[in-house]
C-alpha cells in the first residue's frame, strides 16, 4: 500500500503537468464547442447554441472534404513509411562496409524541423523556380504543376511526408530487429523455409508489438500535420491538401468562428484516440502486458 | 537469407543516399546563391558561392537572441520530459497501481489533438490564469518548457516505457532484499541500464521541441520567441527572402546535428518503442 503511494507520487508531476495544459484546454475547447462565437464580430458574446457547431459538421462538405483528405494523406503516408522502413531496417541487418556512416545520413531528415522542410520542399517544387518540376520537364516531359494539379500536389505532400519520416520507422525497426533471437530464424532455415515463409510467420509475428507502435506513433503524427503542408502548398491548389490542421488553421479561424473549430477538433481528437485506442487495446496492450 | 555482395549493399545506399541528402543539398544551394539566380533556371550545380546570407544571420542580434531562447527552451524541456516521464514509467512498470494502462494511454492522448485549436486556449490560459503578479507564463521560457510537454511528455512516457518493462524485476527486488532503498535502486541499478532509451528520448524530446513552429509563434511576442519562429519572419506580403531564411535553417539544423550525432550509438539501443524482448 505504501509502496502504491510512491508510486502516485512519482507520476503526480506528469500528470499534473499534463492536466494543466492538455486537459485544462481540452474542457475548455470542449466548452466553447457548444457556443457560437466570433470573438472580432460585432457581437464578440459567446451565445450557446447546444449542438449546433455538430449538427453543422455533419453537412459540412469543405469539413468532410478536409477530413476524407486527411485520412488519404496518412493512409498513404503512413503505409509507405512502414513498408519503405521495413526494407531500409532489414537492409541495415546484413554488414557491409560504411554501414554507420549511411545509418547516420538516413537519420538527418528526422532532425529537420517541419516548417523547414516544407520550404525546402515548396523551393524545389514551385513550377519555374523548382529543380524537380524542371528536371522532370526536359528528362520526361512531364509537367509537374503543383499550383495546379491537385493530384501533383497530394502526391507531393505524401513524399515530403514520407522522405521526413520514414526514417523514425527505420529506426524503431531496427531496434527491433536487433533484439530478435537468432534461433528461430535458423530452425526455419535448416526446415528449408523460405525468406516469405520467413517474413510472414517468424518475423512478422515477433517484432509486431515494435511495428504497430511505430505506425501508431507515425499515425496520430501525421493525422496532426500542419507545419510542413502549409509551408509548402498552403493547403491549395483549392483545397487538394487542406488537411484537417491546415483547415482549422486557414478557413476555421481567418473567419473567427471559434465554436465550429473547437467543434471540428473535438471531432478530429476523438476520431484519433477510437483509432489509436483500438490499436493499442487490440494489438499492443495483450502483447506488452506481462515481461 | 541470401547474403548477396556487400558493394551491392554499399551502391544501392549510395543511390538512397543522394535522395536523402538532396533536399538538405538543395537548402544549402539557396542559402548561398545571390538572390537574383534564384529565379533564373535551375540548374543543380553550384557556379559560385556566396555567404552573405550567413554573415547576415550571424550580424543579427535578435536571430542570435532567438537562438538563444531556442537552446534554453528545448534543453529545458527535453530534461524535464525526460525526468517526469522516467519516475511516470518507473511507478507504471513497478507498482501494481489501479487503472495504470487507461493512466498511460490518456497520456498518449495529449499528442493526439489537433494543435491549431488548443492554441486559442493555451493562450488564454497562459496570460490570464497562470500567472503570479506581473509574471504570465505567456512569451516566457518557462511557459514554453511547459506548454511543450504537452507533446514531448507522452512522447517519453511511450518511449521509456519499454525500456524500463525491459530491465528484469528481480534485479531491483534482489537489491530490496540487500536492504536498498526506492531511491538507491533507481540511481544504481534502473538508471545505469535504461542509459540508452534516456539518451535517445532526450535526444528525441529535444529535436521536437527545437522544431516545434504553431505554438511557438503564437504563444510568443517578444522575450521567449525561437529560431523556427524568426524564419516565418522572411515570409512577408511583398515575397520572401528565401536566402536568408535557408541561411537561418542551415543554422537551425547544425545544433540539432551536434545534438543528434553524439547519441548515434546509442540510438539503436533506446529506441524500442514496442517492447520486443529478445
Amino acid at each position: 500500500m505504501n509502496r502504491n503511494k510512491l508510486g502516485w507520487l512519482m507520476l503526480s508531476p506528469s500528470l499534473a503537468i499534463l492536466g494543466l495544459f492538455g486537459i485544462f484546454p481540452f474542457f475548455y475547447v470542449l466548452w466553447v464547442s457548444f457556443h457560437e462565437w466570433n470573438p472580432f464580430a460585432a457581437n464578440p458574446a459567446k451565445i450557446f447554441n447546444w449542438a449546433e457547431n455538430y449538427r453543422y459538421m455533419v453537412f459540412d462538405t469543405p469539413f468532410l472534404a478536409s477530413l476524407g483528405a486527411t485520412l488519404a494523406f496518412v493512409f498513404f503516408a503512413v503505409i509507405s513509411e512502414v513498408v519503405l522502413g521495413y526494407m531500409l531496417a532489414q537492409a541495415f541487418m546484413r554488414e557491409f562496409p560504411g554501414k554507420a556512416f549511411f545509418r547516420t545520413i538516413h537519420t538527418l531528415p528526422l532532425i529537420m524541423a517541419p516548417i523547414i522542410v516544407g520550404s525546402v520542399w515548396k523551393l524545389m517544387t514551385t513550377p519555374s523556380i523548382g529543380i524537380i518540376p524542371y528536371m522532370l520537364k526536359h528528362s520526361i516531359g512531364y509537367d509537374l504543376n503543383i499550383g495546379q494539379s491537385a493530384v501533383a500536389a497530394f502526391f507531393v505532400t505524401v513524399i515530403m511526408d514520407i522522405w521526413h519520416w520514414t526514417p523514425l520507422v527505420t529506426l524503431s525497426l531496427i531496434a527491433a530487429l536487433v533484439s530478435l533471437p537468432a534461433d528461430p530464424f535458423e530452425q526455419a532455415q535448416i526446415d528449408g523455409a523460405n525468406s516469405r515463409q520467413i517474413f510472414w510467420h517468424i518475423t512478422l509475428p515477433m517484432i509486431r508489438p515494435a511495428l504497430l507502435a511505430t505506425v501508431f506513433i507515425r499515425l496520430m503524427d501525421a493525422m496532426r500535420t500542419v507545419d510542413e503542408v502549409l509551408m509548402l502548398t498552403g493547403g491549395g491548389p483549392g483545397s487538394a491538401t487542406r488537411y484537417i490542421g491546415v483547415h482549422i488553421f486557414r478557413e476555421v479561424f481567418p473567419r473567427t468562428n471559434y465554436g465550429y473549430g473547437s467543434a471540428i477538433s473535438v471531432v478530429v481528437l476523438y476520431i484519433t484516440i477510437v483509432i489509436c485506442w483500438l490499436l493499442y487495446v487490440g494489438l499492443i496492450a495483450p502483447r506488452t502486458k506481462r515481461g | 537469407m541470401k547474403q548477396g555482395s556487400p558493394w551491392v549493399a554499399v551502391l544501392m545506399w549510395t543511390l538512397l543516399s543522394f535522395f536523402t541528402l538532396f533536399p538538405i543539398y538543395w537548402l544549402f544551394v539557396i542559402s548561398v546563391k545571390p538572390s537574383i539566380e534564384l529565379f533564373s533556371t535551375p540548374s543543380l550545380f553550384l557556379t559560385s558561392v556566396n555567404w552573405d546570407n550567413y554573415i547576415d544571420v550571424m550580424n543579427d542580434e535578435t536571430l542570435r537572441g532567438y537562438m538563444l531562447n531556442s537552446l534554453i527552451i528545448s534543453s529545458g524541456n527535453a530534461v524535464l520530459v525526460t525526468t517526469l516521464g522516467f519516475f511516470a514509467c518507473y511507478a507504471l512498470t513497478r507498482f501494481d497501481m489501479a487503472a495504470k494502462e487507461s493512466i498511460f494511454f490518456w497520456t498518449i492522448t495529449n499528442r493526439m489533438a489537433p494543435p491549431a485549436v488548443f492554441l486559442l486556449p493555451l493562450y488564454l490560459l497562459m496570460t490570464q490564469v497562470y500567472k503570479i503578479g506581473d509574471f504570465s507564463l505567456a512569451d516566457s521560457r518557462i511557459g514554453m518548457i511547459l506548454v511543450y510537454c504537452t507533446f514531448n511528455l507522452p512522447f517519453a512516457i511511450w518511449t521509456l516505457r519499454p525500456t524500463l518493462e525491459g530491465i528484469p524485476r528481480e534485479l531491483d527486488e534482489a537489491a530490496v532484499v540487500d536492504g536498498a532503498s526506492t531511491w538507491r535502486v533507481i540511481y544504481d541499478i534502473i538508471f545505469p541500464l535504461a542509459r540508452p532509451g534516456v539518451a535517445v528520448t532526450l535526444i528525441l524530446t529535444w529535436v521536437f521541441a527545437w522544431n516545434e513552429y504553431l505554438l511557438a509563434a503564437t504563444l510568443t511576442n517578444f522575450n521567449a520567441r525561437t529560431l523556427t519562429t524568426g524564419l516565418s519572419e522572411y515570409v512577408t506580403t511583398t515575397g520572401t527572402a528565401w536566402g536568408i531564411m535557408a541561411a537561418i535553417s542551415m543554422f537551425t539544423l547544425i545544433p540539432a546535428l551536434i545534438v543528434f550525432g553524439m547519441v548515434q550509438k546509442h540510438i539503436v539501443a533506446g529506441l524500442t518503442f514496442g517492447a520486443v524482448k529478445g
